[in-house]
């Protein structure tokens, strides 16, 4: 689509100058007919009406070919300096490309041109199909064929919980811009801010109670009690507030992964130096000759670099590590495996596993797991200090990175853990 | 990027086949959506919604119909075309099945009784969560003909098997404890049968873009244990 390209001015800029003539062929047929005609009436004796009518036809094959109205040339004006710009797809595409926010430029049907934003929403495949590829939310197919400047609020344009203002607005007579302005951050961080509080005043009441439980006890009997249970019942308190402690920072963790969910992170995070790291950090417990965790690298050596967070990695990791090392059989060492696909021409992704020995998960718990605060077995979980969040952290710092999390299991051999992440452009090449 | 072809009124006709079908699937992301929607928050304005927008989908597909039929009689397509515009005609027929399945849990959702107390319906969401995502991304990747894309979505179907047997044998648990509530538990099993139906819909429509894309199939899942 072309809205004055400057090849069209040349072409009717050259016909305007040089006149209608040269371009006119002369016509041949009819002129060669009436000379074939001429010649012939010096040797035969044709009537004279034979001439008359080829004459006439000769003038009527150059009436159709000089004389014949013709449609006016559609002239394209040609831009006098105090005349406003002309619009052309190229202008606007260059225009849009920088903005903050997805802009996405239509005609009647199709995409023209999306800026960078935008692409990066949809992709860069929407450019040159219909509208619809992009917007197939029925109310953003329902906007396309509303009046200019009317504007909707879409609920899951982009997948589960988006929230778009989409405006559509007219730039000439067949085109228009869509501008997509993203509103799930605000409407986000209203619902976790009540998840939130929800989530914290159920969890710490059960150790709050205990802890006030206990301390109305000491306070209640100031000199009566025994030393030895006066000890047990502060140290009933203390992990008490321990564990409360945990909680608080899990959520905070939680509530921080919440509101940053959208901003993918940008970082360079090498896999291998953070895989080294992290499990070196799980030092053999005194008495204990050598650590549970043992780590693989890559086979062939190659350093697997993520844009992600560093420390959100680090947090990931270290609790699926911690949770092997709880679940697992306490002789059994826990595998962190790191490697990538990508060989046989599938998308490559940085391959992280850990895996344990141990009693397993039930397949029914297996699609809960990930869910704040379901545990398979309260007691136990609570013994180990579990907070029933950690898991719940991984699945948030794991889509944060547009990465995804497997888990397979099998009761009385063990779990694996797979998470795998898209490994940045460079090192897609490399590989 | 497919090439351009010399015949433009080819290309408008692809464009506009490819149109309809993302407009259907974007009706029937919203119709799963909001039958869910419906049946949790007991929303009965919203699931005669879904249940009147269904007739919007069937009407498309016959669109998808005609244009197909009309493409194949007057440009007799070849190769890649008549993969996309087979692969196309086999999807709209699929997207039309999702729309019946969410307007079949629509239509359930006046029948749930007690439903503040009712806990089976806590653990449907998120199996709807699952099979949703899948159909969102299925139709991404019928937008960007992304084969890659297609293959993981296919994978994701034994996310929602699972999610299908635990909720299965929860939910028997549940009645054998509750029997006063067996209408109730029995009409959400069939929610998540319907949520299954369309994992599984989805991967239809997966092979289809795999196919189009690619002009191969898709091997077989492995058919998951029986219960």
């Amino acid at each position: 689509m072309r809205v004055g390209h400057p090849h069209d001015m040349t072409e009717y800029d050259a016909q305007g100058s040089s006149g209608m003539s040269a371009r006119t062929p002369i016509p041949w047929p009819g002129m060669a007919l009436a000379a074939m005609t001429l010649t012939m009436l010096n040797q035969t004796a044709l009537p004279k009406l034979v001439l008359v009518l080829v004459g006439l036809f000769w003038l009527l094959s150059l009436w159709v070919e000089w004389l014949r109205p013709r449609p006016a040339p559609q002239m394209v004006e040609r831009p006098t300096p105090n005349a406003p710009e002309q619009v052309t797809i190229g202008g606007i595409r260059a225009s849009i490309e920088a903005m903050g926010f997805p802009l996405v430029v239509i005609d009647h049907s199709r995409v023209l041109a999306a800026n960078q934003a935008a692409r990066d929403t949809f992709g860069r495949h929407i450019i040159g199909q219909d509208a619809r590829i992009a917007l197939r939310h029925p109310d953003a197919v329902r906007l396309l064929d509303m009046a200019d400047g009317e504007s909707v609020t879409i609920r899951g344009l982009t997948g589960a919980g988006s929230l778009w203002q989409v405006t559509r607005r007219r730039i000439d007579a067949g085109h228009w811009a869509i501008e997509l302005r993203d509103r799930t951050a605000e409407a986000d961080i209203s619902r976790a801010h009540t998840d939130f509080v929800a989530n914290a005043s159920h969890e710490l009441r059960t150790p709050l109670a205990s802890i006030i439980g206990y301390i109305e006890t000491l306070v209640d009997t100031p000199e009566g009690m025994d030393p030895a249970m006066r000890l047990r019942f502060l140290n009933i308190v203390l992990s008490q507030a321990q564990r409360m402690q945990a909680l608080v920072a899990d959520l905070m963790s939680l509530s921080q992964l919440e509101a940053e969910k959208h901003d993918a992170p940008t970082e360079p995070v090498d896999m291998n130096a953070l895989a080294q790291m992290v499990t070196a950090s799980f030092a053999p417990l005194p008495g204990q000759r050598e650590s549970r965790v043992c780590l693989t690298l890559p086979g062939d050596g190659v350093a697997l670099t993520v844009q992600g967070d560093p420390r959100q990695l680090e947090q990931l990791l270290r609790n699926l590590v911690d949770n092997a090392l709880k679940y697992g059989h306490h002789d059994t060492p826990v595998r962190v495996i790191l490697d990538h696909t990508g060989a046989d021409g599938r998308r490559p992704m940085a391959v992280l596993q850990v895996i344990d020995q141990g009693a397993g998960i039930a397949p029914d718990h297996l699609p809960h797991l990930t869910r704040r605060f379901y545990r398979t077995d309260p007691g136990r979980s609570q013994s180990a200090g579990g907070t029933g969040l950690g898991l719940a952290i991984v699945k948030h710092i794991v889509e944060r990175h547009r990465g995804q999390l497997d888990i397979a299991s099998e009761v009385g051999v063990g779990t694996c853990f797979t998470i795998r992440l898209p490994l940045t452009g460079a090192r897609l090449n490399a590989v | 990027m497919v090439a351009e072809h010399l015949a433009k009124a080819f290309d408008q006709d692809i464009s506009q086949l490819r149109g309809l079908i993302a407009e259907m699937g974007g009706l029937a992301e919203l119709a799963i959506t909001e039958a869910m929607e419906a049946l949790v928050k007991g929303a009965q304005p919203l699931a005669d919604g879904v249940i009147a927008r269904d007739k919007k989908i069937d009407a498309l597909e016959a669109e998808v119909d005609q244009l197909v039929v009309r493409i194949i009689a007057l440009r007799a397509p070849m190769a890649d075309d008549l993969r996309e515009i087979i692969a196309s005609l086999k999807i709209a027929g699929i997207l039309e099945r999702i729309g019946d399945y969410a307007k079949n849990i629509a239509k359930r959702a006046a029948r749930i009784e007690g439903r503040t107390q009712f806990e089976p319906l806590t653990l449907l969401p998120a199996m709807a969560d699952i099979a949703a995502s899948m159909v969102h991304d299925v139709l991404n990747a019928y937008g960007a003909r992304d084969a890659d894309l297609a293959r993981e979505v296919m994978e994701r179907d034994a996310k929602v098997d699972a999610f299908y047997d635990s909720i299965f044998r929860n939910m028997v648990s549940f009645m054998v404890e509750n029997p006063s509530t067996i209408t109730s538990a029995a009409h959400l099993l069939f929610v998540a049968r319907n949520l299954e139906r369309i994992g599984d819909h989805s991967t239809n429509i997966a092979e289809q873009v795999y196919f189009a894309a690619t002009g191969g199939q898709l091997a077989d899942r492995t058919d998951r244990p029986a219960n």
